[in-house]
């Protein structure tokens, strides 16, 4: 994972052109990701670690956290803008679950994003897609209705 | 079994004040995989004009997951935690939460509806400084898969 710019580099909004693509970004989620966040965020619920109860509930396998890949979509908003501290909403709706297999990949998530609306205030909304599977497979939306709005700097 | 309608507008104070610390926000940020310095390193936090580092936006989920505890397993509202699946979350910030942080939320049950075999359960959790000070709302809504229903989220 590659250290995050510093804020000094945050969008300038007067020049900030609408349907602008930010950088996009491409992660692993693997099974030891999930456990750091079951403890981290104290989601502890056994469909994230166990693949026995995954699939009693009948889950294919083991599933990310919603949380963690809302978290790993925003990514590519706070790496663009700098300072997560700009992020003045957030919101998604979860589509699909991302399916995290035993083994040493795990899933891939891939996330684009766009500057979809300049708003008054030195806002903007960026829209964003999230997807998983792989160049090969094809690529499943994990999450809908993805949005974000940023202040940027005066 | 449909959920109980009359837990509409009902809230749920927290049972007591979270203290945010710098190392619980550096875990967090670990565990999300974001390198961001303005979570780990107070003087990179200062110089972005912020009193101290600051959470990731989706941090405030860990307060507001122990407050919901109190519905999700209220054995009054009747929701089977099993077929339980995160629909929806809304996060609308007043100000970052940071480092020193002393915060008390309060939840309210926005909605409760039937739809398609499945119930939803929407929420609103305020959360402030003990001293009153707003900073975040976050919203979400919770789906209780149907007997019937097959399919995941």
């Amino acid at each position: 994972m590659a250290e995050a710019a510093a804020a000094e580099a945050a969008p300038d909004y007067d020049s900030l052109i609408e349907g602008t693509e930010l950088p996009e970004s491409r992660t692993r989620i693997r099974r030891v990701d999930l456990i750091r966040y079951c403890g981290a965020s104290g989601d502890f619920n056994v469909i994230h670690w166990n693949e026995r109860a995954a699939r009693a509930v009948g889950l294919p396998d083991v599933i990310a956290h919603g949380m963690l890949t809302m978290a790993r979509a925003l990514r590519i908003v706070t790496e663009w803008v700098g300072d997560p501290g700009a992020v003045a909403e957030y919101a998604v709706r979860f589509s699909r679950p991302v399916i995290v297999p035993d083994d040493d990949d795990g899933a891939e998530l891939l996330v684009t994003a766009r500057v979809a609306k300049k708003l008054p205030d030195h806002q903007v909304r960026i829209d964003l897609t999230a997807r998983t599977g792989s160049d090969d497979a094809g690529w499943d939306k994990v999450l809908s209705m993805a949005r974000a709005v940023v202040s940027l700097p005066r | 079994m449909p959920l109980d309608s009359s837990f509409i507008g009902r809230t749920y104070p927290a049972a007591e004040v979270y203290e945010v610390g710098r190392e619980k926000i550096r875990e967090f940020a670990e565990a999300i995989g974001d390198a961001n310095a303005i979570y780990r390193d107070p003087a990179a936090a200062r110089r972005a004009g912020h009193a101290d580092v600051v959470a990731p936006p989706t941090f405030p989920i860990v307060i507001t997951a122990r407050i919901g505890e109190q519905v999700i397993f209220d054995p009054e509202l009747g929701l089977d935690y099993a077929r339980v699946v995160h629909g929806a979350q809304r996060f609308v910030v007043t100000r970052p939460v940071r480092a020193g942080d002393r915060l008390i939320g309060v939840l309210t049950v926005d909605n409760i509806q039937s739809v398609a075999g499945n119930d939803l359960i929407s929420t609103r959790t305020d959360i402030s400084t003990e001293n009153g000070e707003p900073v975040v709302t976050a919203y979400a809504t919770l789906v209780a898969r149907g007997a019937s229903g097959e399919s995941n989220q």
